[in-house]
């Protein structure tokens, strides 16, 4: 069974919001969750199905579902970092396609802006994880943990920063023309070379954003999806790979890209040659290249050539990405950014991206997250959209 | 005082009831690795069932200490003081996370050989590092 055409994203939206110190993150899912439910048409009474991820407070769904008031006969509360709301989407087709539920509601939200979150703080998932012993000791943050995979590439590809850098430079322009954006200022490679270290080889600015906010998603079955006076976005395929240390056997140069997404096209029956537009994860510029690589974009190792000269940049690029400025430029709300990469890759198969970067008759659409950490353990997500 | 501040803070390990004799080992300045007689591969981190072949037939047995670097970072920015993540592929073929210690991170090179060292963390545990051979 295939969860291709199955089910469709109805609403979506996303917070205004880059920092709110004065609302709670309860708060802010309701609001995202009612600025999806206006955006499709529908009423709160409508879900039947509820997803969240960690970002949750308490018991996740059983928190949310009582704040919010909602009566629902299924819930997921899958957990894979920021890729989770791309395995939500998946989710909630099979569920959809199984008859467990109609309307999936999927909210991500949170406020690490306000609480002084930082990439360059250290990492520990808690006493009880298997690995803490063995990598907490020495320091282990997102950053300096991304930086390994991109010295790494660097080392078997000749991957340069110059090469990275441009990942950054088509983000910032296409976030020039997003009013919500954080960072709307067009930089330079020389700029990104020239801002501060922060993990050998990664600078400032090949990180990621620190914001605070959320988004939130609605699927639907085809009937209800049909009622509705939106574009139809239909979910074409889905896959979700999650990858780690294979007992010592690392190899950080590949991720769970190059299985999430070969199951995802497999299932849509599509070719990367096909996507006129791509969401990539961009907790920094080497997890952009690394899933372009892995989701077969360019060959392994060729990431850096493929993304130089602006080939990212909306109109003059051959791959658009990340049209609303991504996680890199605009937003990545709670720390986790896979949220906005479904709702601009809906934005785009419906038109409605900002004139400035719409991709022309844009009908098939890809979204890639990656959840964790990718120099340890991580959990790749990948969709594939189409507009009927 | 200022040299005392140079040093990083090394966070106390979590032990548990599997993972105790690795510390305890360490302890001695010996590090431990992984050995399934099932299946006859190492891992790493060691554990008690074999992530290969799920056997419970394994063993935690010293490693020779020495390996090759594999990848690093130094953090410069946004840390109390400056360190170098790496991970190091052991002479046994297994790759593990570590610190970097006694070496300039600008004269490392991916490839270079390196050997195990002992930093003691801050609740007295010995952490496995590597520096120069
Ligand atoms: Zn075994």
């Amino acid at each position: 069974m295939s969860i291709k055409g199955k089910a469709f994203i109805v609403g979506a939206f996303e917070h205004p919001t880059r920092k709110a110190p004065d609302k709670s993150v309860a708060q802010l899912h309701a609001e995202c969750a009612r600025g999806a439910l206006l955006d499709a048409g529908l009423n709160k009474d409508d879900i039947d199905g509820y997803f969240c991820a960690g970002d949750a407070p308490g018991l996740g769904p059983l928190a949310m579902v009582d704040y919010m008031g909602l009566r629902v006969r299924h819930v997921d509360s899958t957990d894979t970092g920021g890729s989770s709301y791309l395995v939500h989407v998946a989710h909630a087709a099979q569920a959809i396609a199984l008859g467990k539920c109609n309307v999936a509601l999927i909210t991500l939200a949170g406020r690490p802006r306000s609480e002084g979150s930082s990439g360059t703080q250290p990492r520990n998932y808690g006493a009880s994880a298997p690995d803490t012993a063995f990598e907490v000791p020495y320091g282990i943050s997102t950053a300096n943990g991304y930086a390994m995979v991109a010295k790494r590439h660097m080392h078997e590809f000749g991957t340069t920063s110059e090469q990275l850098a441009w990942i950054k430079v088509a983000a910032s322009h296409h976030a020039q023309h997003n009013p919500d954006a954080m960072l709307r200022e067009v930089v330079t490679v020389e700029e990104v070379l020239a801002s501060p270290l922060i993990a050998d080889p990664l600078h400032r600015l090949d990180c990621c954003v620190v914001s605070d906010g959320g988004g939130a998603v609605i699927v639907a079955q085809p009937e209800i999806a049909k009622s509705l006076r939106r574009p139809l976005v239909k979910v074409l395929g889905a896959g979700e790979a999650p990858k780690g240390q294979h007992g010592g056997k690392i190899d950080l140069t590949t991720s769970g890209a190059a299985w999430s997404g070969a199951a995802a096209f497999a299932e849509a029956g599509v070719a990367p040659r096909d996507i006129q537009y791509a969401s990539i994860y961009d907790s920094f510029t080497i997890t952009v290249l690394m899933q372009l690589e892995d989701l077969g974009f360019c060959k392994k190792g060729d990431g850096g050539r493929f993304v130089a000269d602006g080939n990212l940049i909306a109109g003059s690029g051959k791959l658009p990405f990340n049209t609303d400025g991504g996680g890199l430029c605009n937003n990545h709300p709670a720390n986790r950014g896979g949220m906005t990469k479904i709702i601009e890759a809906v934005r785009q198969l419906r038109g409605e991206a900002h004139p400035k970067v719409q991709v022309p008759g844009c009908t098939l659409a890809l979204a890639q997250g990656t959840g964790g950490q990718l120099g340890s353990r991580h959990g790749s997500a990948t969709i594939i959209l189409a507009r009927e | 005082m200022s040299t005392q501040q140079l040093e990083r803070k090394i966070p106390a390990p979590p032990i548990n009831a599997e993972n105790q004799r690795f510390f305890d080992a360490a302890k001695q300045g010996r590090l431990l690795i992984g050995l399934c007689h099932a299946c006859e591969k190492y891992h790493f981190y060691p554990r008690t069932l074999c992530p290969f072949c799920f056997s419970d037939r394994t063993e935690w047995t010293e490693a020779a200490g020495t390996g090759i670097l594999y990848s690093f970072s130094t953090s410069v920015r946004g840390v109390p003081v400056p360190y170098t993540i790496a991970y190091v592929t052991l002479d046994e073929g297994i790759t593990m996370m570590t610190n970097i210690v006694d070496a300039d991170p600008a004269k490392l090179e991916i490839g270079q050989r390196l050997k195990v060292v002992f930093r003691e963390a801050e609740d007295g545990s010995n952490i496995a590092m590597f520096t120069n051979l």
